[in-house]
Protein backbone atom coordinates (compact mmCIF):
# COMPACT_ATOMS: atom_id res chain seq x y z
CA UNK A 1 0.00 0.00 0.00
CA UNK A 2 1.38 3.37 -1.04
CA UNK A 3 -0.15 6.54 0.34
CA UNK A 4 0.73 9.94 -1.04
CA UNK A 5 0.09 12.92 1.20
CA UNK A 6 0.17 16.52 0.00
CA UNK A 7 1.49 19.16 2.40
CA UNK A 8 1.33 22.90 1.94
CA UNK A 9 3.57 25.62 3.35
CA UNK A 10 1.44 28.40 4.85
CA UNK A 11 1.78 31.33 7.22
CA UNK A 12 1.45 30.41 10.90
CA UNK A 13 -2.31 30.66 11.69
CA UNK A 14 -1.46 32.15 15.10
CA UNK A 15 0.17 35.20 13.52
CA UNK A 16 -2.11 38.01 12.40
CA UNK A 17 -1.94 38.55 8.64
CA UNK A 18 -1.31 42.16 7.64
CA UNK A 19 -1.21 43.80 4.26
CA UNK A 20 1.99 45.56 3.12
CA UNK A 21 1.62 49.31 3.02
CA UNK A 22 1.65 49.37 -0.79
CA UNK A 23 -0.86 46.52 -1.01
CA UNK A 24 1.49 44.38 -3.11
CA UNK A 25 1.25 41.42 -0.76
CA UNK A 26 1.14 40.43 2.87
CA UNK A 27 3.73 41.44 5.43
CA UNK A 28 6.29 38.62 5.60
CA UNK A 29 8.83 40.10 7.96
CA UNK A 30 9.12 37.95 11.10
CA UNK A 31 6.54 35.59 9.61
CA UNK A 32 6.73 31.95 10.62
CA UNK A 33 5.72 29.19 8.23
CA UNK A 34 4.15 25.87 9.10
CA UNK A 35 2.50 22.87 7.48
CA UNK A 36 -1.12 23.90 6.87
CA UNK A 37 -3.11 22.43 9.82
CA UNK A 38 -5.49 20.54 7.52
CA UNK A 39 -2.57 18.95 5.69
CA UNK A 40 -0.90 18.08 8.99
CA UNK A 41 -4.04 16.05 9.79
CA UNK A 42 -3.65 14.44 6.35
CA UNK A 43 -0.07 13.40 7.21
CA UNK A 44 -1.24 11.90 10.51
CA UNK A 45 -3.99 9.90 8.82
CA UNK A 46 -1.61 8.66 6.12
CA UNK A 47 0.77 7.38 8.84
CA UNK A 48 -2.08 5.66 10.70
CA UNK A 49 -3.36 3.95 7.56
CA UNK A 50 0.18 2.83 6.70
CA UNK A 51 0.83 1.45 10.17
CA UNK A 52 -2.51 -0.37 10.34
CA UNK A 53 -2.07 -2.10 6.95
CA UNK A 54 -0.14 -5.31 6.53
CA UNK A 55 2.57 -5.81 3.91
CA UNK A 56 4.84 -3.30 2.21
CA UNK A 57 3.63 0.18 3.03
CA UNK A 58 4.97 3.58 2.27
CA UNK A 59 3.95 7.20 2.89
CA UNK A 60 5.27 9.71 0.34
CA UNK A 61 4.93 13.43 1.12
CA UNK A 62 4.53 15.87 -1.77
CA UNK A 63 4.81 19.65 -1.64
CA UNK A 64 4.50 22.24 -4.37
CA UNK A 65 6.15 25.33 -2.97
CA UNK A 66 9.21 27.58 -2.73
CA UNK A 67 12.76 26.40 -1.88
CA UNK A 68 12.07 26.88 1.83
CA UNK A 69 9.15 24.45 1.70
CA UNK A 70 11.77 21.76 2.37
CA UNK A 71 11.17 22.70 6.02
CA UNK A 72 7.54 21.58 5.77
CA UNK A 73 8.55 18.36 3.99
CA UNK A 74 11.10 17.73 6.78
CA UNK A 75 8.25 18.15 9.28
CA UNK A 76 6.22 15.49 7.44
CA UNK A 77 9.29 13.22 7.34
CA UNK A 78 9.95 13.82 11.05
CA UNK A 79 6.34 12.85 11.81
CA UNK A 80 7.07 9.56 10.05
CA UNK A 81 6.64 9.88 6.27
CA UNK A 82 9.13 7.66 4.41
CA UNK A 83 10.29 9.98 1.64
CA UNK A 84 9.36 13.26 -0.01
CA UNK A 85 9.01 14.95 -3.38
CA UNK A 86 9.37 18.70 -3.71
CA UNK A 87 8.03 20.51 -6.77
CA UNK A 88 10.01 23.73 -6.51
CA UNK A 89 7.96 26.81 -7.39
CA UNK A 90 8.57 30.52 -6.98
CA UNK A 91 5.80 30.81 -4.39
CA UNK A 92 3.28 28.94 -2.24
CA UNK A 93 0.52 31.14 -3.62
CA UNK A 94 0.10 29.14 -6.79
CA UNK A 95 -2.83 28.94 -9.17
CA UNK A 96 -4.76 25.81 -8.05
CA UNK A 97 -4.96 24.46 -11.60
CA UNK A 98 -1.17 24.66 -12.01
CA UNK A 99 -0.77 23.03 -8.60
CA UNK A 100 -3.18 20.27 -9.67
CA UNK A 101 -1.26 19.70 -12.92
CA UNK A 102 2.04 19.46 -11.02
CA UNK A 103 0.56 17.08 -8.41
CA UNK A 104 -1.08 15.00 -11.16
CA UNK A 105 2.27 14.43 -12.86
CA UNK A 106 3.93 13.22 -9.66
CA UNK A 107 0.94 11.09 -8.63
CA UNK A 108 0.80 9.36 -12.03
CA UNK A 109 4.47 8.44 -11.64
CA UNK A 110 4.04 7.23 -8.07
CA UNK A 111 0.61 5.56 -8.56
CA UNK A 112 -0.41 5.45 -4.88
CA UNK A 113 -3.60 3.66 -3.76
CA UNK A 114 -4.61 6.64 -1.61
CA UNK A 115 -3.99 10.38 -2.00
CA UNK A 116 -4.68 12.50 1.11
CA UNK A 117 -4.63 16.28 1.48
CA UNK A 118 -6.26 19.01 3.56
CA UNK A 119 -9.76 20.14 2.54
CA UNK A 120 -8.43 23.68 2.07
CA UNK A 121 -5.22 25.60 2.63
CA UNK A 122 -5.52 28.37 5.20
CA UNK A 123 -3.81 30.96 2.99
CA UNK A 124 -5.93 31.03 -0.18
CA UNK A 125 -8.94 29.31 1.47
CA UNK A 126 -9.92 28.02 -1.99
CA UNK A 127 -10.56 24.36 -1.20
CA UNK A 128 -10.52 23.26 -4.84
CA UNK A 129 -7.28 21.28 -5.24
CA UNK A 130 -8.69 17.95 -4.00
CA UNK A 131 -11.66 17.84 -6.37
CA UNK A 132 -9.64 19.13 -9.34
CA UNK A 133 -6.99 16.51 -8.72
CA UNK A 134 -9.45 13.64 -8.26
CA UNK A 135 -11.06 14.53 -11.59
CA UNK A 136 -7.75 14.83 -13.43
CA UNK A 137 -6.65 11.46 -12.06
CA UNK A 138 -10.04 9.80 -12.58
CA UNK A 139 -10.14 8.84 -8.89
CA UNK A 140 -13.06 8.40 -6.52
CA UNK A 141 -13.20 11.14 -3.89
CA UNK A 142 -14.12 11.51 -0.24
CA UNK A 143 -13.93 15.17 0.77
CA UNK A 144 -14.16 16.55 4.34
CA UNK A 145 -13.16 13.22 5.92
CA UNK A 146 -13.94 13.07 9.62
CA UNK A 147 -15.11 10.51 12.15
CA UNK A 148 -18.12 10.00 14.34
CA UNK A 149 -16.19 9.53 17.56
CA UNK A 150 -14.71 12.39 19.59
CA UNK A 151 -11.05 13.38 19.54
CA UNK A 152 -11.05 12.59 23.30
CA UNK A 153 -11.91 8.91 22.73
CA UNK A 154 -9.64 5.93 23.44
CA UNK A 155 -9.80 4.94 19.77
CA UNK A 156 -8.26 8.30 18.90
CA UNK A 157 -5.58 7.95 21.59
CA UNK A 158 -4.56 4.55 20.25
CA UNK A 159 -4.12 6.10 16.78
CA UNK A 160 -6.54 3.83 14.95
CA UNK A 161 -7.12 5.19 11.44
CA UNK A 162 -10.56 6.61 10.70
CA UNK A 163 -10.19 5.63 7.04
CA UNK A 164 -10.98 1.92 6.76
CA UNK A 165 -9.87 -0.33 3.92
CA UNK A 166 -11.96 -3.44 3.35
CA UNK A 167 -12.34 -5.67 0.33
CA UNK A 168 -10.35 -3.29 -1.86
CA UNK A 169 -12.55 -0.31 -0.98
CA UNK A 170 -12.04 2.65 1.31
CA UNK A 171 -14.76 3.76 3.74
CA UNK A 172 -14.83 7.49 4.47
CA UNK A 173 -17.04 9.30 6.98
CA UNK A 174 -17.66 12.88 5.83
CA UNK A 175 -18.84 16.05 7.54
CA UNK A 176 -21.61 17.56 5.42
CA UNK A 177 -24.15 20.33 6.02
CA UNK A 178 -26.83 18.89 8.28
CA UNK A 179 -25.07 15.70 9.32
CA UNK A 180 -22.54 12.97 8.67
CA UNK A 181 -22.33 10.90 5.50
CA UNK A 182 -20.51 7.63 4.81
CA UNK A 183 -19.13 6.76 1.37
CA UNK A 184 -17.47 3.63 0.03
CA UNK A 185 -14.73 4.45 -2.50
CA UNK A 186 -13.01 2.26 -5.05
CA UNK A 187 -9.19 2.42 -4.98
CA UNK A 188 -7.25 4.44 -5.91
CA UNK A 189 -9.09 7.12 -3.95
CA UNK A 190 -8.52 10.75 -3.04
CA UNK A 191 -9.45 12.00 0.43
CA UNK A 192 -9.51 15.54 1.83
CA UNK A 193 -9.38 16.02 5.59
CA UNK A 194 -11.60 17.92 8.04
CA UNK A 195 -10.40 19.21 11.40
CA UNK A 196 -11.87 16.38 13.42
CA UNK A 197 -10.32 13.44 11.59
CA UNK A 198 -7.49 13.09 14.12
CA UNK A 199 -5.05 14.87 16.43
CA UNK A 200 -1.72 15.05 14.58
CA UNK A 201 1.35 13.77 16.46
CA UNK A 202 4.33 15.96 17.23
CA UNK A 203 7.60 15.05 15.58
CA UNK A 204 9.78 13.26 18.14
CA UNK A 205 13.49 14.07 18.55
CA UNK A 206 14.54 10.70 17.03
CA UNK A 207 12.00 11.39 14.28
CA UNK A 208 13.63 14.75 13.53
CA UNK A 209 17.09 13.12 13.45
CA UNK A 210 15.89 10.36 11.11
CA UNK A 211 14.16 12.88 8.85
CA UNK A 212 17.50 14.51 8.05
CA UNK A 213 18.61 11.33 6.29
CA UNK A 214 15.40 10.74 4.35
CA UNK A 215 15.24 11.42 0.65
CA UNK A 216 13.68 14.62 -0.78
CA UNK A 217 13.55 14.43 -4.56
CA UNK A 218 13.16 17.79 -6.30
CA UNK A 219 11.43 18.67 -9.56
CA UNK A 220 11.21 22.15 -11.06
CA UNK A 221 7.66 23.45 -11.46
CA UNK A 222 8.26 24.32 -15.13
CA UNK A 223 9.18 20.69 -15.82
CA UNK A 224 5.99 19.51 -14.09
CA UNK A 225 3.47 21.85 -15.73
CA UNK A 226 4.86 22.38 -19.23
CA UNK A 227 3.23 25.35 -20.92
CA UNK A 228 0.02 25.37 -18.80
CA UNK A 229 -1.08 28.88 -17.86
CA UNK A 230 -2.83 30.44 -14.88
CA UNK A 231 -6.61 30.23 -14.69
CA UNK A 232 -7.11 32.24 -11.50
CA UNK A 233 -5.13 35.46 -11.25
CA UNK A 234 -4.91 37.53 -8.10
CA UNK A 235 -5.20 41.15 -9.25
CA UNK A 236 -5.22 42.99 -5.96
CA UNK A 237 -5.18 42.44 -2.21
CA UNK A 238 -6.85 44.80 0.23
CA UNK A 239 -7.78 44.91 3.89
CA UNK A 240 -11.49 44.25 4.43
CA UNK A 241 -13.58 47.04 5.99
CA UNK A 242 -12.85 47.10 9.69
CA UNK A 243 -15.64 46.58 12.16
CA UNK A 244 -15.70 49.23 14.86
CA UNK A 245 -15.79 47.99 18.42
CA UNK A 246 -18.98 49.14 20.13
CA UNK A 247 -19.67 49.69 23.79
CA UNK A 248 -19.29 47.66 26.94
CA UNK A 249 -22.61 47.53 28.81
CA UNK A 250 -22.61 47.23 32.62
CA UNK A 251 -25.33 44.61 33.04
CA UNK A 252 -27.91 42.37 31.37
CA UNK A 253 -30.74 44.89 31.87
CA UNK A 254 -28.80 47.53 29.89
CA UNK A 255 -27.92 45.01 27.20
CA UNK A 256 -31.55 43.96 26.70
CA UNK A 257 -32.69 47.58 26.69
CA UNK A 258 -30.06 48.49 24.05
CA UNK A 259 -31.02 45.53 21.86
CA UNK A 260 -34.71 46.45 22.12
CA UNK A 261 -34.61 50.22 21.81
CA UNK A 262 -31.36 51.13 20.08
CA UNK A 263 -30.48 48.22 17.78
CA UNK A 264 -34.11 47.07 17.56
CA UNK A 265 -33.15 43.46 16.99
CA UNK A 266 -35.23 41.75 19.69
CA UNK B 1 -25.17 33.40 -25.97
CA UNK B 2 -23.18 33.37 -22.77
CA UNK B 3 -25.64 31.78 -20.40
CA UNK B 4 -25.14 31.11 -16.72
CA UNK B 5 -25.97 27.80 -15.03
CA UNK B 6 -26.90 27.84 -11.35
CA UNK B 7 -26.97 24.53 -9.48
CA UNK B 8 -29.74 24.99 -6.90
CA UNK B 9 -30.29 22.96 -3.73
CA UNK B 10 -33.66 22.20 -2.18
CA UNK B 11 -35.21 20.42 0.79
CA UNK B 12 -37.95 18.08 -0.45
CA UNK B 13 -38.84 20.49 -3.26
CA UNK B 14 -38.48 23.72 -1.26
CA UNK B 15 -35.63 25.77 -2.76
CA UNK B 16 -32.99 26.68 -0.18
CA UNK B 17 -32.67 30.35 0.69
CA UNK B 18 -28.91 30.18 0.04
CA UNK B 19 -29.67 29.09 -3.55
CA UNK B 20 -32.11 32.00 -4.02
CA UNK B 21 -29.31 34.33 -2.92
CA UNK B 22 -26.88 32.68 -5.32
CA UNK B 23 -29.55 33.23 -8.01
CA UNK B 24 -29.10 36.97 -7.50
CA UNK B 25 -25.36 36.51 -8.17
CA UNK B 26 -26.20 34.41 -11.26
CA UNK B 27 -28.43 37.22 -12.59
CA UNK B 28 -25.71 39.82 -12.09
CA UNK B 29 -23.19 37.69 -13.98
CA UNK B 30 -25.72 36.91 -16.75
CA UNK B 31 -26.40 40.64 -17.22
CA UNK B 32 -22.70 41.45 -17.29
CA UNK B 33 -21.88 38.78 -19.87
CA UNK B 34 -25.08 39.17 -21.89
CA UNK B 35 -26.91 35.87 -21.37
CA UNK B 36 -29.74 34.17 -19.56
CA UNK B 37 -29.83 32.37 -16.24
CA UNK B 38 -30.53 28.65 -16.39
CA UNK B 39 -30.87 26.42 -13.34
CA UNK B 40 -30.27 22.76 -12.55
CA UNK B 41 -32.12 20.99 -9.73
CA UNK B 42 -31.74 17.31 -8.94
CA UNK B 43 -33.24 14.58 -6.79
CA UNK B 44 -36.74 13.49 -5.80
CA UNK B 45 -38.11 17.00 -5.16
CA UNK B 46 -36.62 18.49 -8.34
CA UNK B 47 -39.91 18.98 -10.28
CA UNK B 48 -41.49 20.85 -7.35
CA UNK B 49 -38.36 23.01 -6.91
CA UNK B 50 -38.35 23.71 -10.67
CA UNK B 51 -41.95 24.98 -10.52
CA UNK B 52 -40.82 27.54 -7.93
CA UNK B 53 -37.59 28.49 -9.69
CA UNK B 54 -39.13 29.04 -13.14
CA UNK B 55 -41.02 32.08 -11.81
CA UNK B 56 -37.79 33.90 -10.90
CA UNK B 57 -36.97 35.29 -14.33
CA UNK B 58 -34.82 32.39 -15.51
CA UNK B 59 -34.96 30.99 -19.04
CA UNK B 60 -34.82 27.24 -18.35
CA UNK B 61 -34.86 25.01 -15.30
CA UNK B 62 -33.36 21.57 -15.91
CA UNK B 63 -34.40 18.70 -13.67
CA UNK B 64 -32.50 15.50 -13.12
CA UNK B 65 -33.97 12.56 -11.25
CA UNK B 66 -33.18 8.95 -10.57
CA UNK B 67 -31.94 6.79 -7.75
CA UNK B 68 -28.34 8.09 -7.86
CA UNK B 69 -29.58 11.65 -7.36
CA UNK B 70 -31.37 11.01 -4.08
CA UNK B 71 -28.01 10.86 -2.27
CA UNK B 72 -25.70 11.93 -5.07
CA UNK B 73 -21.93 11.51 -4.91
CA UNK B 74 -19.68 14.12 -6.57
CA UNK B 75 -19.28 12.06 -9.76
CA UNK B 76 -23.08 11.94 -10.23
CA UNK B 77 -23.47 15.70 -9.78
CA UNK B 78 -20.54 16.21 -12.13
CA UNK B 79 -22.30 14.18 -14.83
CA UNK B 80 -25.61 16.03 -14.31
CA UNK B 81 -23.90 19.43 -14.39
CA UNK B 82 -22.04 18.61 -17.60
CA UNK B 83 -25.34 17.53 -19.27
CA UNK B 84 -27.06 20.74 -18.12
CA UNK B 85 -24.12 22.89 -19.18
CA UNK B 86 -24.22 21.36 -22.67
CA UNK B 87 -27.99 21.79 -22.91
CA UNK B 88 -27.91 25.42 -21.79
CA UNK B 89 -24.69 26.45 -23.53
CA UNK B 90 -23.62 28.03 -20.24
CA UNK B 91 -20.15 29.53 -20.04
CA UNK B 92 -20.46 30.14 -16.30
CA UNK B 93 -21.44 27.52 -13.70
CA UNK B 94 -22.06 28.53 -10.10
CA UNK B 95 -23.71 27.51 -6.83
CA UNK B 96 -24.04 28.81 -3.29
CA UNK B 97 -21.10 27.68 -1.12
CA UNK B 98 -22.15 24.51 0.69
CA UNK B 99 -20.61 21.16 1.57
CA UNK B 100 -22.20 19.83 -1.65
CA UNK B 101 -20.97 22.53 -4.03
CA UNK B 102 -17.49 22.54 -2.48
CA UNK B 103 -17.39 18.79 -3.07
CA UNK B 104 -18.38 18.53 -6.73
CA UNK B 105 -17.75 21.92 -8.40
CA UNK B 106 -13.92 21.61 -8.37
CA UNK B 107 -14.44 18.39 -10.36
CA UNK B 108 -16.68 20.27 -12.79
CA UNK B 109 -14.01 22.97 -13.17
CA UNK B 110 -11.33 20.37 -13.95
CA UNK B 111 -13.60 18.57 -16.46
CA UNK B 112 -14.48 21.82 -18.27
CA UNK B 113 -10.91 23.15 -18.03
CA UNK B 114 -12.48 26.15 -16.32
CA UNK B 115 -10.87 28.40 -13.72
CA UNK B 116 -12.69 28.38 -10.40
CA UNK B 117 -13.15 31.01 -7.68
CA UNK B 118 -14.56 29.99 -4.28
CA UNK B 119 -16.69 32.00 -1.86
CA UNK B 120 -17.24 34.95 -4.19
CA UNK B 121 -18.36 37.96 -2.13
CA UNK B 122 -18.73 40.58 -4.86
CA UNK B 123 -18.95 40.61 -8.65
CA UNK B 124 -16.99 43.32 -10.41
CA UNK B 125 -17.50 42.06 -13.95
CA UNK B 126 -18.19 38.68 -15.55
CA UNK B 127 -14.63 37.52 -14.88
CA UNK B 128 -13.49 39.60 -11.89
CA UNK B 129 -14.56 38.94 -8.32
CA UNK B 130 -13.78 39.67 -4.72
CA UNK B 131 -13.19 36.76 -2.38
CA UNK B 132 -11.71 36.26 1.10
CA UNK B 133 -8.21 34.90 1.80
CA UNK B 134 -6.35 34.18 5.06
CA UNK B 135 -9.54 33.65 7.09
CA UNK B 136 -11.05 36.87 5.78
CA UNK B 137 -8.10 39.02 6.94
CA UNK B 138 -7.50 39.95 3.33
CA UNK B 139 -9.95 40.55 0.50
CA UNK B 140 -8.55 39.54 -2.88
CA UNK B 141 -9.71 40.71 -6.28
CA UNK B 142 -9.29 37.76 -8.62
CA UNK B 143 -9.74 37.21 -12.33
CA UNK B 144 -10.72 33.99 -14.08
CA UNK B 145 -8.83 33.89 -17.38
CA UNK B 146 -10.61 30.90 -18.96
CA UNK B 147 -13.48 30.87 -21.47
CA UNK B 148 -15.55 28.68 -19.14
CA UNK B 149 -15.78 29.70 -15.50
CA UNK B 150 -16.91 28.10 -12.24
CA UNK B 151 -17.60 29.71 -8.86
CA UNK B 152 -19.14 29.15 -5.48
CA UNK B 153 -20.70 32.27 -3.98
CA UNK B 154 -21.04 33.28 -0.36
CA UNK B 155 -24.82 33.51 0.02
CA UNK B 156 -24.66 35.95 2.95
CA UNK B 157 -23.23 38.63 0.62
CA UNK B 158 -26.21 38.63 -1.79
CA UNK B 159 -29.88 39.55 -1.45
CA UNK B 160 -32.55 36.90 -1.96
CA UNK B 161 -33.72 36.92 -5.61
CA UNK B 162 -37.26 38.04 -6.22
CA UNK B 163 -39.92 36.49 -8.44
CA UNK B 164 -40.97 38.00 -11.73
CA UNK B 165 -39.24 38.82 -14.99
CA UNK B 166 -40.94 36.11 -17.01
CA UNK B 167 -41.62 32.42 -16.62
CA UNK B 168 -39.03 29.95 -17.76
CA UNK B 169 -39.51 26.46 -19.17
CA UNK B 170 -38.86 23.28 -17.23
CA UNK B 171 -36.95 20.56 -19.02
CA UNK B 172 -36.17 17.07 -17.71
CA UNK B 173 -32.68 15.90 -18.59
CA UNK B 174 -31.58 12.30 -18.70
CA UNK B 175 -28.12 11.64 -17.35
CA UNK B 176 -26.67 8.37 -18.54
CA UNK B 177 -25.21 7.01 -15.30
CA UNK B 178 -26.15 4.26 -12.90
CA UNK B 179 -24.84 3.57 -9.41
CA UNK B 180 -22.83 0.57 -10.67
CA UNK B 181 -20.66 2.75 -12.92
CA UNK B 182 -19.69 5.19 -10.16
CA UNK B 183 -16.41 4.78 -8.30
CA UNK B 184 -17.88 6.34 -5.14
CA UNK B 185 -20.89 4.72 -3.47
CA UNK B 186 -23.27 6.29 -0.96
CA UNK B 187 -23.53 4.15 2.18
CA UNK B 188 -25.53 6.14 4.75
CA UNK B 189 -26.31 9.56 6.10
CA UNK B 190 -26.94 10.47 9.73
CA UNK B 191 -28.90 13.71 10.00
CA UNK B 192 -28.42 16.15 12.85
CA UNK B 193 -32.01 16.58 13.97
CA UNK B 194 -32.92 20.12 14.89
CA UNK B 195 -36.16 22.03 15.10
CA UNK B 196 -34.27 25.34 15.32
CA UNK B 197 -33.75 27.70 12.38
CA UNK B 198 -30.82 26.98 10.05
CA UNK B 199 -27.97 29.33 11.02
CA UNK B 200 -27.11 30.23 7.43
CA UNK B 201 -30.54 31.83 6.94
CA UNK B 202 -31.72 32.60 10.52
CA UNK B 203 -32.33 36.23 11.54
CA UNK B 204 -30.76 35.53 14.92
CA UNK B 205 -27.96 33.19 15.93
CA UNK B 206 -26.67 32.34 19.41
CA UNK B 207 -23.26 30.65 19.57
CA UNK B 208 -21.43 29.04 22.45
CA UNK B 209 -17.70 28.64 23.01
CA UNK B 210 -15.26 26.96 25.35
CA UNK B 211 -16.67 29.03 28.24
CA UNK B 212 -19.71 26.71 28.49
CA UNK B 213 -17.27 24.10 29.89
CA UNK B 214 -19.23 20.94 28.95
CA UNK B 215 -21.98 19.42 26.81
CA UNK B 216 -24.29 20.00 29.79
CA UNK B 217 -23.14 23.62 29.97
CA UNK B 218 -23.98 24.14 26.29
CA UNK B 219 -27.71 23.70 27.08
CA UNK B 220 -27.75 27.27 28.39
CA UNK B 221 -26.89 28.42 24.83
CA UNK B 222 -29.79 26.41 23.41
CA UNK B 223 -32.14 27.88 26.02
CA UNK B 224 -31.18 31.42 25.06
CA UNK B 225 -31.55 30.57 21.37
CA UNK B 226 -35.02 29.14 21.98
CA UNK B 227 -36.07 32.22 23.95
CA UNK B 228 -35.05 34.34 20.94
CA UNK B 229 -36.25 31.94 18.23
CA UNK B 230 -32.62 31.82 17.08
CA UNK B 231 -30.40 29.28 15.37
CA UNK B 232 -27.55 27.70 17.36
CA UNK B 233 -23.88 27.82 16.45
CA UNK B 234 -20.60 26.93 18.14
CA UNK B 235 -16.91 27.65 18.08
CA UNK B 236 -14.40 25.05 16.90
CA UNK B 237 -13.33 24.17 20.47
CA UNK B 238 -16.87 23.10 21.36
CA UNK B 239 -17.20 20.93 18.23
CA UNK B 240 -13.74 19.39 18.67
CA UNK B 241 -14.61 18.46 22.27
CA UNK B 242 -17.67 16.61 20.98
CA UNK B 243 -20.09 18.66 23.11
CA UNK B 244 -22.20 19.50 20.04
CA UNK B 245 -22.44 18.13 16.48
CA UNK B 246 -19.69 19.34 14.11
CA UNK B 247 -22.37 20.75 11.84
CA UNK B 248 -22.75 23.69 14.26
CA UNK B 249 -19.25 25.10 13.71
CA UNK B 250 -19.11 28.72 12.57
CA UNK B 251 -15.90 30.15 11.11
CA UNK B 252 -13.30 30.08 8.35
CA UNK B 253 -13.68 26.36 7.86
CA UNK B 254 -17.25 25.94 9.10
CA UNK B 255 -20.37 27.86 8.23
CA UNK B 256 -20.44 31.56 7.42
CA UNK B 257 -23.40 33.44 8.88
CA UNK B 258 -24.65 37.02 8.71
CA UNK B 259 -27.83 37.31 10.82
CA UNK B 260 -29.40 40.54 12.09
CA UNK B 261 -28.30 39.55 15.60
CA UNK B 262 -25.34 37.34 16.54
CA UNK B 263 -24.75 36.58 20.20
CA UNK B 264 -21.36 35.05 21.04
CA UNK B 265 -21.36 33.50 24.49
CA UNK B 266 -18.13 32.29 26.10
CA UNK B 267 -16.31 32.64 22.78
CA UNK B 268 -12.89 34.28 22.94
CA UNK B 269 -12.98 35.29 19.27
CA UNK B 270 -10.12 33.62 17.38
CA UNK B 271 -9.74 35.13 13.89
CA UNK B 272 -10.94 31.84 12.42
CA UNK B 273 -14.26 32.22 14.27
CA UNK B 274 -14.63 35.92 13.49
CA UNK B 275 -14.19 35.08 9.78
CA UNK B 276 -17.51 33.24 9.95
CA UNK B 277 -19.66 35.87 11.67
CA UNK B 278 -18.24 39.36 11.18
CA UNK B 279 -20.83 40.12 8.50
CA UNK B 280 -23.61 40.02 11.14
CA UNK B 281 -25.55 43.29 11.52
CA UNK B 282 -25.43 43.45 15.32
CA UNK B 283 -22.91 41.45 17.36
CA UNK B 284 -23.23 40.85 21.09
CA UNK B 285 -20.42 39.29 23.10
CA UNK B 286 -20.76 37.85 26.60
CA UNK B 287 -17.44 36.78 28.08
CA UNK B 288 -15.87 36.97 31.52
CA UNK B 289 -12.46 37.90 30.10
CA UNK B 290 -12.45 41.65 29.34
CA UNK B 291 -9.40 41.13 27.09
CA UNK B 292 -11.15 38.59 24.84
CA UNK B 293 -10.69 39.64 21.17
CA UNK B 294 -14.39 39.06 20.49
CA UNK B 295 -15.08 42.45 22.17
CA UNK B 296 -13.16 44.18 19.36
CA UNK B 297 -15.85 43.24 16.85
CA UNK B 298 -18.87 43.40 19.17
CA UNK B 299 -21.42 46.23 19.06
CA UNK B 300 -22.44 45.41 22.63
CA UNK B 301 -20.12 43.66 25.03
CA UNK B 302 -20.95 42.35 28.47
CA UNK B 303 -18.11 41.25 30.75
CA UNK B 304 -19.78 38.64 32.91
CA UNK B 305 -19.95 34.99 33.94
CA UNK B 306 -22.17 33.46 31.29
CA UNK B 307 -23.79 31.09 33.79
CA UNK B 308 -25.09 34.15 35.67
CA UNK B 309 -25.76 36.50 32.74
CA UNK B 310 -27.50 34.13 30.31
CA UNK B 311 -30.30 33.05 32.72
CA UNK B 312 -30.89 36.76 33.46
CA UNK B 313 -30.95 37.43 29.70
CA UNK B 314 -33.56 34.69 29.15
CA UNK B 315 -35.61 36.03 32.05
CA UNK B 316 -35.48 39.59 30.66
CA UNK B 317 -36.59 38.46 27.18
CA UNK B 318 -39.52 36.53 28.59
CA UNK B 319 -40.69 39.33 30.88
Amino acid sequence: MKILVIVKRVEDPEIKIKLKADGSGIETEQMKYVVCPFHEIAVEEALRVRDASGGENEVVALCVGPEDATQQLRTALAMGADRAIHVVAATSALDPTLEAIACEKVIREESPEIVILGKQAIDDDLGVLGGMLAERLGMSQGTFASKEISLDSDEEKSKIPALKIEGGRLTVVREVDGGIETLSLSLPALVTTELRLNMPRYASLPGIMKAKKKEIRTIQLSDAIGDATMQLKVIKLEAPPKRQAGMIVPDVATLVSKLRNEAKVI
Amino acid sequence: MSNVLLIAEHDAGVVKKTSLKALTAAKVIATKQGGNVTVLVYGAGAPAAAEILKTFGVSTVYTVQGEVFDHPVAEALLAATIEAQKASGATFVLAASSSTSKDFLPRVAARLNAGMASDVMAIIDAKTFKRPMWAGNITATVELTTALKVATVRATEFETASEGGGTGTVQALSVPIDSGSLKSRFVKRVEVKSTRPDVTSAARVVSGGRGVKSAEGFKIIENLADALGAGVGASRAVCDAGWVPNDLQIGQTGKVVAPDLYIAVGISGAIQHIAGMKGSKVIVAINKDPEAPIFQVADYGLVADLFVAVPQFIEAIRS
